[in-house]
């Protein structure tokens, strides 16, 4: 064994993706052997070099106002092209499964009348719009953009964690991780066969084209972004730039007489298709929530009418909350009378009795959650709850049973990380990003993982001192033994349209540019979240689910003082000022958008 | 385009303009105070803040409080701080359709700001360090992105801010000296254009000429004719195909003024130079208004109120 992973210790329960005990498993044979020639000095300075371009370039994000660089992981994830393969189908699979719900529990709802879930999991849904019933999407497509999210179980077998059919994101950091990967292991990456991630903005180019409304051949598409103070802006602004596309902000838009037009220097121009990054809850003040400056008013009419797509579609919510989570298993038989390719997490509904009293009997070894908490809220993980709390949350679930949903405690896998100048195993999750066009879900080989760098912390997120990792899909199958022979490209002729480009010297000349100044939005906890966390980093408690579940509510934008890069705003109050002090014009930033929609965003 | 992204590139032009500037002026009076004795530090601090837009400073300025208010204080919306850093916030605004190498310049600069080495930087090497900085922008800027709309846009606020400068630049130069040919040769150098005159003028060295210079000269990039030339040119190029008079009012106000200029005899504009300064001030205001007018007024929003959530 090579002495950068001497010492290193796996154990526990958790699932290590690299070494099984001593041995090490197939996909990181190359990656260990390419590593070899390298010492751990070397790998240092390579780290610091990757950090310090990270910040240079303003690859950060802001806690309380603070830039930081975002942290990126030196060593990559890698996942051998058959374990891909599989949590492809897996994913394709859900999507088609939650395509074919969503059509239906806007339409005529057989799902309902053949048993499979209660119309009443549905209508009480937060997310259920009926402004989205009976509208039949051009294409057919609600899902254009899906994030579903995996973990590991002890044996090594990706699970659903959960599904994100509203506004996944993330997908930016894929692309950048790879760029920079690539300047800091570049003899590594020469080494491997990696499938590429920079096309992916082709890919959503064309789905988006294709869901334009009937009759019109070549559409003009825009994302719509929330603003700069959102925490994705620079993924928005990376989208639309490499897609070719405006970006466009809710007051860049107008609607007439049922279309949407955007204000341009040459008058108003129609738009056709809408990749809009605004909660629904945001989208059109006319439906929803009145005091949105978000987004325009009319854009709900001019989607039913018919004449501009907006993707994904309005209420697509009602597909990914947690108590239809519990369902999707018997949705996806339902739908495509086939068995699910990824399993869920065990999950009991504690609203079936006969499940009720085995969760009741193990409270104390399982994780309780409410269906309709997010960010963290109200959970309760037996292990570490007091007799007491145990008492409460015992009559609760007895009280109102519908209203609690039960996990098991699951760790999630470890992937060897570098950390204070050691390797050591980190707790990582999966986002693999999915793409429907009408015709196929096409899976980004890859997706992004996000690790916890603290030892034994479960929680992703970078809020918590997260950070991510490079994720190889390689593109053919794992060398035998420590043969270093190149793979046979004419094997993998069939494998995929897109999988047997070179790193990176194949690259498409998509520039997916390491971007200044990355926002997470995926982090943008509830401030209470944490409140709810494990504390310990040591305890293997997890609640990776709170890892998550924000990053469906990017259009929560404004930020809160404390997140809000402090300059940005004080700037446009100055500016005013300066405008009345020296009767010259101030900046743009005119705007108010960030200040005038207060409160809960993220509702 | 979109009328967003376009008066986001207008006052990128316009932010980076008027930091490099300052700096220009700055370097002038601050150096000058330090070698010109007889020079009364309190009312040349005053005339300096009060040019600079300015109004609410203290009785008594000095040159750290001067300091202060137009370089270092990003509280202070004359500094070139905060300059900069809404540079980069319109930078950031209009991310998506600036060139990368572009975006790479503009952020680094702002994060100097941001952490603090900016504010370490003392006088005269900050100024050199802004002059640098706003090279390296235009010429990327220069260098890597399409003629397009957005780039006559970046042009247009460059150029009227350049003229608004130069006049302040000017009037500084007039306010203090009464006499002191210092003073204008200390000007002439801080806008890069010292020896160019010297040439021009044959090393003949007047007041007069130093402003005709500055004020009239069709060559030299930095005076006011020169820049509203400039800014007529990318007005025309955006309002293409008139073959009859001028129907942008913007256009109209900035070629008028210029024309003015030129037209008049140097001695009836040299007479009251401040007054003369301020007129062109409020040229380049209302032009700017008429610009975001003409161009950028759908960047307002109309409002929709609401009278409650959803059905």
């Amino acid at each position: 064994m090579s002495a950068m992973f001497q010492g290193y210790g796996s154990t526990g329960p958790a699932f290590d993706e690299m070494f099984d005990g001593d041995t090490l498993r197939r996909p990181y044979l190359r990656l260990r052997e390419s590593l070899a020639q390298m010492t751990t000095p070397e790998l240092v300075s390579r780290v610091e070099a990757l950090q310090a371009g990270y910040l240079d370039q303003g690859v950060t994000f802001d806690i309380g106002g603070e830039e930081r660089a975002f942290p990126l992981d030196i060593l990559p994830r890698v996942i051998e092209m058959d374990t891909f393969s599989t949590i492809e189908a897996g994913v394709q699979q859900r999507v088609k499964a939650l395509e074919m719900f969503l059509a239906d529990v806007y339409d005529a709802g057989e799902v309902f009348e053949d048993g499979v879930i209660p119309r009443r999991v549905i209508t009480t849904s937060n997310h259920y719009h009926r402004q989205a019933a009976t509208v039949r999407p051009a294409n057919g497509v609600r899902v254009h953009v899906s994030g579903i999210d995996l973990i590991r179980d002890n044996a090594g077998e990706f699970r659903v964690l959960e599904d994100n059919v509203r506004v996944p994101s993330g997908v930016s950091y894929v692309m950048t991780n790879r760029r920079a990967i690539s300047s800091a292991l570049p003899e590594v990456i020469a080494e491997h066969r990696i499938r590429p991630v920079a096309g992916y903005p082709q890919k959503l180019l064309a789905a988006l084209r294709a869901a334009a409304p009937a009759g019109v051949a070549d559409p003009t598409v825009v994302v719509l972004t929330p603003g700069v103070f959102n925490g994705a802006y620079f993924e928005h602004a990376l989208l639309a730039r490499t897609m070719g596309v405006e970006l466009v902000e809710g007051r860049d838009l107008e609607c007439r007489r049922g279309r949407v037009m955007m204000r341009t220097t040459h008058g108003l121009e129609p738009v056709h298709v809408i990749y809009r990054r605004i909660d629904d809850e945001f989208l059109d003040p006319v439906h929803f929530r009145a005091d949105s400056v978000l987004g325009c008013p009319g854009l709900i009419d001019a989607a039913r009418a018919g004449n501009v797509t907006l993707a994904n579609a309005v209420g697509n919510g009602v597909a990914d909350d947690k108590l239809v989570y519990t369902y999707m298993p018997d949705i996806i038989r339902y739908y495509l009378s086939e068995e699910p390719v990824i399993k869920n997490v065990d999950t009991w509904r504690c609203g079936d009795a006969e499940a009720r009293e085995e969760v009741l009997d193990r409270l104390d070894e399982l994780v309780l959650k409410p269906v309709d908490g997010s960010g963290g809220k109200g959970i309760v993980i037996g292990p570490r709850a007091s007799k007491e709390e145990l008492d409460e949350l015992r009559q609760k679930v007895i009280d109102d049973p519908r209203e609690w949903i039960a996990q098991p405690v699951v760790q999630l896998s470890t992937v060897p990380t570098f950390v204070d100048g050691e390797l050591g195993p980190r707790h990582v999750d999966l986002r693999p990003f999915a793409v429907n066009d009408g015709n196929r879900v096409w899976v980004l080989p890859g997706g992004l993982t996000r690790v916890a760098l603290a030892k034994g912390e479960l929680i992703v997120n970078s809020s918590r001192g997260g950070g991510s990792k490079d994720t190889w899909v390689l593109a053919g199958p794992a060398p035998e033994g420590l043969s270093a022979d190149p793979v046979d490209l004419a094997a993998l002729a069939g494998v995929d349209e897109d999988a047997v480009a070179p790193e990176p010297g194949a690259e498409p000349d998509i520039e997916p540019d390491i971007e200044p100044d990355i926002d997470t939005e995926l982090d943008r906890e509830p401030e209470d979240a944490s409140a709810d966390q494990p504390e310990s980093a040591a305890e293997p408690v997890v609640e990776p689910v709170e890892a998550i579940p924000t990053a469906q509510t990017e259009a929560a934008a404004p930020p809160g003082p404390a997140s809000s890069p402090g300059p940005a705003l004080g700037m446009a109050e100055q500016e005013q000022q300066q405008q009345q002090q020296r009767a010259r014009a101030p900046h743009p930033s005119r705007r108010t958008d960030a200040t005038t929609v207060e409160g809960d965003l993220s509702c | 385009m979109l009328s967003r992204i376009a008066e986001s590139l207008f006052w990128i032009g316009r932010y980076v303009e008027r930091a490099e500037d300052t700096a220009r002026i700055l370097d002038v009076q601050t150096s000058l105070l330090l070698e010109d004795a007889t020079l009364d530090e309190h009312q040349t601090c005053h005339g300096l803040l009060s040019i600079m837009g300015v109004e609410d400073a203290p009785e008594h300025v000095d040159l750290q409080h001067v300091l202060a208010a137009l370089a270092y204080d990003r509280t202070s919306p004359a500094s070139i701080a905060s300059n900069i850093a809404a540079a980069r916030e319109s930078a950031r605004r209009a991310r998506e359709t600036l060139s990368v190498p572009l975006w790479e310049v503009i952020n680094p600069t702002y994060r100097d700001i941001a952490s603090g080495t900016f504010a370490t930087r003392r006088s005269p090497a900050v100024f050199s360090w802004v002059r640098e900085r706003a090279a390296l922008i235009n010429g990327t800027a220069d260098a890597t992105m399409t003629r397009d709309e957005g780039w006559q846009f970046l042009m247009l606020g460059r150029c009227v801010e350049r003229a608004d400068m130069t006049s302040r630049l000017v009037a500084t130069a007039a306010l203090a000296s009464s006499g002191a040919s210092d003073q204008w040769t200390a000007t002439l150098r801080a806008t890069g254009g010292y020896e160019a005159f010297l040439r021009t003028y044959r090393g003949l060295e007047t007041e007069r000429a130093a402003a005709e210079f500055l004020l009239l000269d069709r060559l030299f990039p930095r005076s006011v004719v020169f820049s509203l030339n400039r800014a007529e040119q990318c007005l025309d190029n955006l309002d293409a195909g008139t073959r009859a008079g001028f129907h942008n009012e913007a256009h109209r106000m900035l070629g008028r003024t210029r024309a003015d200029l030129e037209y008049r005899s140097l001695s009836d504009v040299l007479a009251d130079l401040p007054a003369e300064m301020e007129r062109l001030q409020r040229t380049c205001a209302m032009a700017t208004e008429a610009v975001t007018g003409r161009f950028f007024a759908g960047a307002e929003a109309k409002e929709w109120h609401g009278m409650g959530g959803g059905r």
